[in-house]
């Protein structure tokens, strides 16, 4: 499809097979069959003006902004065609604006109608200067309207959410908000309202239907709708109709400096364009990256930066005062001065390093050769989280040195006959592989199954069958799988996705080989992290070398000490403690000091072990961007900056390299990445790691290469006894943590948050009769055995299976693990707790 | 061929009976008789016949209907569809109502001879919500059809099953526009839907599916019975058959009067008992307010598909509104309009937003403050929302004023005379709705 | 077409249960008994929302947002949803109706013949002179006896019976600007004059039940008289004057099916 095609010896154009030839305004061309002659037209360079046009979502031929002439087989069809809507042919001959007359006439025609209603506000408008209607008014309109009647007007602007906002004067009713919900995102949360010239874009809230019961609908339904996409209206809105909350009158686009970027949120890497002005961000917006994110992102994505200038930001260096136990700003030197000294002489007792699943590629590369080099240790982890030995074999066996084209990408789940998501619920835990496996259900027909315990929305939105499972008793599924479900998974293409709460399940990891071994389907590990597939790579583990090399090779850490530079035998050989073992050990004593990377300690197994090791540890010190649980025990806290103000590259779950650049210049200049700080610390502690900038960390992980040589055999696990129910009112806890939960990169934006899902647990209605609950009453959940807190949420129906709650696993109402030090799998109390407030 | 009778009712024939709606009626008068041959036949012979009796849809477009079946695939592999479109809401249109409250059972004989012969298993009647009687016949003799084996399981023991739901709208002209039907009836906003794919290949529940007319599909039982040829003594070669044409407005007796296609309005009117009150005709809609207006020019014009659409109109409906000369067209004009503007769907630029232009710009003309430029207005923004639109409904909405211009473009500009002339005194409108 | 009927809402889990109605819920479980039924009749749920549209209609005499989330949880559907249907067409009334409904034809035919003249008068003469009735107004207050609501309407399909008004879509043929305001006055006095076509007059919410549910069989609500005169005058005619369609001849064969290409 390219334009330069071939041309044989006679000057004409190959036509390859599955391609036509075409004309458009005089220029021939060979396109796919099925191609719209917009998007011909537009490969040609000749640009048709358009509004509901886009090339993800279905055509719609609505706004009728693109008529064209076409003539086929010699005969000119009898009106004009909208070119978004009619596929190429062969033989075909379009005219456009450019040479015919009724093109042109007819696209001026449209424009003065879409105008006729269309306020003169440009002036304050937020999409002016980067408005498509404004921009083709210009180049396809008139200059002078003819309507002299009266406008049409609305109250403005109306909230569609806590995030967009509406102003119905400016809509041009090209519906590419509301097939984007319903196409794209599932959600059909906003809709078409009225008709003809009273149609309008609206919410059942907005739709103007009386009632006696304020918002009935948002109380009577119990779902509100929500939706984890909606900030893309916003940015496919040819018009200032959709507008964000938050960036509402903040700035004009030709004020905003714009740097492609790399969403931090999560392992999918999603291409973004960050926007600053005067050293804030304005606002995110999605890039266009077909193999990626397409022109997507999530809200999360899109509005989850305020917290880059939180109050509590850590921009100074700060030094614990021995005398009155209170952290006090130092300067970078004495802070240094004493973190080196500290953990050189906990060094000796040994330092656990703590890396955080966040971290850039470079930065994870600098903790993993800090804790070799300076603190000659193994002992480090980036899994802020559950995780198992079993994970690990995993991850050296099935995940590491894959990328998408060894491995699943984007691409190949959209290509996927059939899908199994295990431990893994999509729209959760990566939103974009939920668009992609939506997309591919709808678009190929992909069937998408779903191991979990109930049907949740994206199970729904998939068009997926929900094989369930009782917490726990997920890898005796996969092991007994229906027939008919394997059979599909055993075609070529077939994908499984295993998610990191794979972790908490003892011997699902192996259960999830065994499928992909038995079945040829291809493996993919997504965590929720954006950082861990890149710590992976880096050897921020305690059993693995940077570049794929194992610990327990003698060979590969020969190799790993000459490239360092170091002295034969310099590497610790002992293979190193995990996560949960570090704290464990310095809970008992047993460690010298902590280096903690930016690591939440609720987001861990056992967060009061967590506590009593930061405590118990000799010397903490700590690497952060907001003060936290960790910055509170630490002896030395070191600023680091956030994801907008370094450079550096994630690794996405694809194992797709996605490098960034630094998109917010602090004018403070106060804060530095982590492996510049790292890298300083080193040389204090005499150690040298060349990684005093991003550039120079990937030159020295370019340098000693990707060896690869790290294997293991796929784990074989065994699954643990299931804890049983020993009273009625127990439960198997299923829980996952939602994309909106008031995690620590959604801080300060309450217009993200007002679009969370309703916190609540769900259970069957056996299971709620058994514990003498009802839809709607608050439930109280404890952990099974002794200690821990309790959490109230609000009981919902659905499809568990008897004897299992799910509950969120975050946000300010319900932290399982923080309250209960529960998980997925545990055992949980379950009791009533009198009606809802 | 012989010469025909002036009326041929045939669709109206029963309609004189008492009880004209029940089955015990309709069965005494040969109903159900087609149903058992048709079953006897194949599939594909009654697709034959009905293309070879030329039988064109009667809801406006004309497509002949054998050729709109044949369209439907010649298997099984998915559900089919047979939805018949009972919306009547153009204006001036009035006969698919009297037929279903009056013979019932036509219509559901045809629906299952149709439904057989495009392997459907699953009919619907999509009634315009506004006709509760209608639908209570309506359902009344569907419950008569089940019980005597019409419909349901094993009909006559063919082997073949149908069911029959007649399904209400909701007040919405454009769902008589077949893709904004099956979207309502799919439970959604009557809007239109792209087209391809074309409901034969994609229609109802995204099923094949045919969409006809109940005056179309109730014709089906006598071509079954009497053959195509019989349908082709009367009418013309491309236009054959009987047709019920509905006159309505300033005629003496207005009324159904079921004709050879072909008749013309002369004729009509004769039968009718002229123009009422002896008042001279102005002018008339040959089918609906979407065709374009015909004037006492026209009486002689041969109603059938090919006659209209050669004097510049179209047969649409065979909805016969008779104005005569105490009506003022830009008034005319401006109600239709308006029509337009509360019915266009919205999904639309041209439709929606120039029915609201156009509307604005006729009743300040009709107001006595038009000018002589808002009537090339009027006739530009008409231009860009003929045959620019998503379906017809915008063609159909500048129909009247293109038409009416054409014809009375004195009476639009006489009325930016009464504004030129404004400010002396307020003279009292010289027609009906003038000025109003 | 896997993308058009993929794109909406299949397969939203379960149809939810009585004991899912809200506890001020205007709707019971009878309510909930009919919805299930209409639901019955279609291949695919959806198809079901315009009947309950007419349902919660009945139970309430307009579509409230209750009305709204009632056919939203009927049918697994967003609230939004339904509410883009539900704004679309316009017998679904956003305001609680009167008793009757009276809806004046005044498309350009009707409204030559005298139907503006009448919708006006009764404007006037349901409000006054001052302050008439506006479109979709009440005269009285909805859910008492008498209340009218009052529409002009498009086309009623019954222009040879110009000018035509419905009451609860109940055909009053021929009318007069006269003959209207007996009428109305007749209504609001607890009076149900028999239409000129249709069955015995009830009430708004009561067609609006029908429209639903289906109808009444009786034979007295399905005789209730259709063919006016205008309606039979061209059979009349003929009968009269002994014209007929050509004689349809016996034992017509259905012609052979064409050979398969």
């Amino acid at each position: 499809m390219t334009l330069a095609a071939d041309r044989n010896h006679e000057g004409e154009l190959e036509v390859p097979e599955g391609y036509v030839k075409l004309t458009i305004d005089g220029l021939e061309v060979v396109a796919p069959q099925g191609e719209l002659i917009i998007r011909t037209a537009e490969r040609l360079g000749i640009q048709v003006p358009r509004f509901c046009d886009h090339p993800l979502l279905d055509p719609a031929g609505a706004c009728r902004q693109c008529l064209v002439e076409v003539e086929m087989g010699g005969r000119p069809m009898p009106k004009p065609q909208a070119s978004c809507t009619v596929p190429v042919a062969d033989g075909m001959v379009v005219k456009t604006q450019h040479t015919s007359p009724v093109a042109d006439k007819a696209q001026q025609g449209v424009m003065e109608l879409l105008l006729i209603n269309h306020p003169l506000d440009c002036p304050i408008c937020d999409k002016g200067g980067e408005c498509p209607l404004q921009n083709q008014a210009m180049s396809n309109g008139r200059a002078e309207s003819r309507f002299v009647d009266t406008k049409r007007t609305f109250p403005k602007p109306l909230p569609i959410s806590s995030q967009v906002l509406l102003d119905r004067e400016r809509c041009v009713l090209c519906q590419r908000c509301t097939r984007f919900s319903n196409e794209i995102a599932g959600d059909p949360f906003i809709e078409l309202l009225e008709r003809g010239a009273g149609q309008q874009i609206g919410t059942s809230a907005t739709a103007a239907i009386a009632d006696e019961a304020e918002s009935a609908a948002n109380t009577i339904e119990g779902k509100p709708f929500q939706s984890y996409f909606s900030g893309n209206t916003i940015q496919i809105c040819p018009v200032g109709a959709l507008t964000s909350a938050a960036y509402r009158f903040r700035s004009r686009p030709f004020d905003l400096v714009s740097t492609p970027s790399i969403c931090e949120g999560c392992s999918s890497g999603c291409a973004e364009r960050v926007d600053t002005r005067r050293g804030k961000i304005m606002r995110k917006l999605a890039s266009n990256d077909p193999e990626v994110n397409e022109e997507w992102i999530c809200d999360k994505g899109r509005f989850s930066f305020p917290y880059v200038a939180a109050a509590d930001r850590v921009l100074r260096p700060q030094v614990r005062n021995a005398e009155t136990g209170k952290l006090e700003d130092a300067s970078w030197t004495e802070a240094l001065r004493v973190a080196a000294e500290g953990l050189t002489a906990a060094r000796e007792r040994g330092v656990g390093v703590l890396a955080s699943g966040r971290s850039t590629l470079e930065d994870a590369y600098a903790y993993s050769k800090f804790a070799r080099i300076a603190l000659r240790t193994n002992d480090i982890d980036f899994r802020a989280r559950a995780h198992s030995a079993e994970e690990l074999d995993f991850l050296t066996a099935k995940v590491l040195g894959t990328n998408p084209e060894t491995g699943v990408s984007f691409a190949s789940i959209e290509q996927a006959p059939a899908v199994l998501c295990v431990a893994l619920e999509p729209e959760d835990e990566s939103p974009i592989v939920f668009l992609r496996l939506r997309k591919a259900a709808r678009k190929s027909g992909t069937k998408v199954f779903h191991l979990a315990s109930w049907t949740s929305p994206a199970v729904t939105k998939t068009f997926g069958t929900l094989l369930p499972a009782v917490p726990g008793e997920e890898p005796k599924e996969l092991d007994h799988l229906d027939s008919a479900v394997r059979d599909q998974l055993s075609a070529p293409g077939a994908v499984l996705l295993v998610g990191e709460r794979a972790a908490e399940v003892p011997g699902l990891y192996s259960a999830v080989a065994r499928l992909a071994e038995s079945t040829g389907a291809k493996l993919a590990w997504i965590p929720r992290r954006a950082g861990e597939r890149g710590a992976l790579e880096a050897g921020a583990l305690p059993t693995l070398l940077p570049g794929g090399r194992a610990v327990a090779d003698a060979a590969a850490r020969t190799e790993l000490e000459t490239a360092w530079g170091l002295e034969a035998g310099a590497l610790p050989t002992e293979q190193g403690k995990d996560t949960a073992d570090i704290l464990r050990a310095a809970a008992d004593g047993e460690l010298g000091g902590l280096l903690v990377g930016g690591v939440d300690p609720d987001d861990l197994p056992d967060p009061a072990l967590a506590r009593t090791a930061l405590r118990s540890a000799g010397f903490v010190v700590s690497l952060e961007v907001r003060h936290s649980a960790v910055t509170e025990l630490a002896d030395v806290v070191l600023p680091v900056a956030a994801a907008p103000e370094k450079d550096g590259s994630f690794v996405n779950w694809e194992g797709r390299h996605r490098p960034f650049e630094i998109a917010l210049h602090r004018s403070d200049g106060a804060t530095l990445p982590d492996c510049r700080v790292l890298d300083t610390l080193a040389i204090e502690m005499d150690a040298d790691l060349f990684t005093q900038t991003p550039k120079a960390a990937t030159e020295d992980l370019l340098r000693i290469g990707y060896a690869g040589t790290a294997v293991a055999a796929a784990p074989n696990a065994q699954p643990s006894e299931q804890p049983t129910r020993s009273k009625p009112n127990q439960a198997v806890l299923a829980t996952w943590r939602e994309l909106l939960d008031g995690g620590s990169l959604q801080a300060d934006e309450p217009a993200l948050a007002g679009t969370a899902r309703t916190r609540c647990v769900r259970m069957s209605a056996n299971t709620a009769t058994e514990a003498g609950l009802r839809k709607g009453e608050l439930a109280v959940l404890s952990a099974a055995v002794d200690g821990g807190g309790e959490v109230r949420l609000p009981v919902e129906i659905a499809d568990l299976p008897d004897g299992v709650v799910w509950a969120p696993g975050g946000g300010e109402f319900g932290k399982i693990r923080r309250d209960l030090g529960v998980g997925h799998g545990s055992l949980v109390v379950l009791r009533g707790g009198g009606s809802q407030a | 061929m012989t010469e025909v009778d002036k009326l041929t009712p045939v669709l109206t024939k029963r309609w004189l009976s008492p009880n004209s709606w029940t089955l015990r009626t309709y069965e005494q008068l040969e109903g159900y008789t087609a149903l058992p041959k048709a079953l006897r036949g194949s599939p594909e012979q009654l697709v034959q016949l009905v293309k070879d009796s030329g039988l064109r849809g009667r809801g406006g477009a004309g497509f002949p209907a054998g050729v709109k079946w044949s369209f439907m695939p010649p298997n099984e592999d998915k559900p089919h569809y047979l939805v018949i479109n009972a919306d009547e809401g153009e204006p001036g249109t009035c006969k698919d109502i009297p037929l279903m409250m009056a013979d019932p059972h036509s219509l559901i004989e045809g629906c299952v001879i149709a439904s057989y012969a495009m392997r459907a298993h699953h009919c619907f009647i999509y009634v315009r919500g506004e006709v509760p009687h209608c639908i209570r016949r309506l359902n009344a003799a569907v419950a008569e059809a089940y019980q005597a084996g019409y419909l349901g399981k094993n009909i006559l023991g063919s082997g073949f099953d149908l069911e029959l739901v007649v399904h209400a709208g909701a007040g919405a002209y454009i769902c008589g526009e077949e893709t904004a039907l099956l979207d309502s009836l799919e439970g959604r906003r009557g809007q239109p839907r792209l087209k391809p794919p074309f409901p034969a290949a994609a229609g109802l529940y995204a099923q094949p599916t045919t969409v006809n007319n109940v005056e179309t599909i109730a014709s089906v039982p006598y071509i079954v019975n009497a053959g195509a040829d019989w349908f082709r003594t009367m009418g013309s070669e491309k236009s054959p058959g009987p047709k019920i044409y509905s006159l309505s407005g300033h005629v003496e007796r207005p009324g159904q009067y079921e004709a050879p296609l072909g008749t013309t309005l002369r004729e009509l009117l004769d039968l009718a008992g002229g123009m009422k009150d002896g008042i001279p005709l102005k002018f008339w809609t040959p089918g609906g307010s979407s065709t374009p207006l015909f004037t006492a020019e026209h009486l002689d014009v041969p109603l059938d598909f090919e006659g209209a659409a050669e004097a510049g109109s179209m047969l649409g409906t065979t909805a016969l509104q008779i104005f005569n000369e105490t009506v003022s067209v830009p008034w005319a004009v401006m109600k239709w309009t308006e029509f337009y503007k509360h019915e266009s769907c919205g999904k639309c630029t041209p439709c929606r937003e120039g029915t609201y232009w156009l509307t604005q710009i006729l009743q300040r003309m009709v107001r006595g403050e038009g000018t002589e430029t808002d009537i090339d207005t009027l006739l530009d923004v008409c231009d860009n929302v003929l045959g620019r639109s998503f379906c017809a409904l915008g063609d159909g909405a500048v129909s009247p004023i293109t038409s009416g211009i054409k014809y009375f473009k004195d009476e639009f500009l006489a009325l930016c005379e009464s504004n030129r002339a404004k400010g002396a005194s307020q003279t009292e409108p010289a027609l009906a709705g003038a000025g109003s | 077409m896997t993308a058009d009927a993929l794109s909406h809402g299949a397969g939203r889990g379960t149809a939810t249960d009585v004991d899912s109605l809200p506890e001020d819920s205007p709707f019971g479980a009878d309510t909930v008994a009919t919805a299930r039924e209409i639901i019955a009749r279609y291949p695919q749920s959806r198809s079901a929302l315009l009947p309950l549209l007419h349902l919660v209609q009945s139970v309430q005499g307009y579509v409230s947002q209750h009305g709204i989330a009632f056919c939203a949880n009927q049918l697994e559907l967003s609230t939004a949803e339904v509410s883009a249907v539900a704004t679309f067409y316009t017998m679904y009334k956003r305001k609680p109706c009167g008793e009757h409904l009276v809806s004046v034809c005044t498309n350009t035919l009707c409204a030559a013949l005298g139907g503006d003249a009448i919708y006006d008068k009764l404007r006037t003469h349901l409000g006054s002179e001052d302050k008439p009735l506006g479109h979709e107004e009440t005269s009285g207050t909805p859910g008492e006896q008498g209340s009218i609501t009052l529409e002009h309407a498009e086309c009623l399909a019954a222009c040879d019976f110009a000018p035509v008004l419905q009451v609860n879509y109940e055909y009053y043929d021929n009318q007069t600007t006269e003959s209207a305001v007996d009428l109305v006055d007749a209504l609001r006095r607890g009076e149900k004059p028999a239409p000129t076509r249709g069955a015995p007059l009830t009430d708004f919410r009561g067609v609006e039940y029908q429209l639903a549910a289906g109808f009444d069989t009786a034979a007295e609500a399905v005789g209730g008289p259709s063919a006016s005169a205008a309606t039979l005058r061209g059979a009349q005619l003929a009968n009269e004057r002994g014209w007929t369609a050509p004689a349809m001849p016996d034992n017509v064969d259905l012609p052979p099916a064409p050979e398969k290409k």
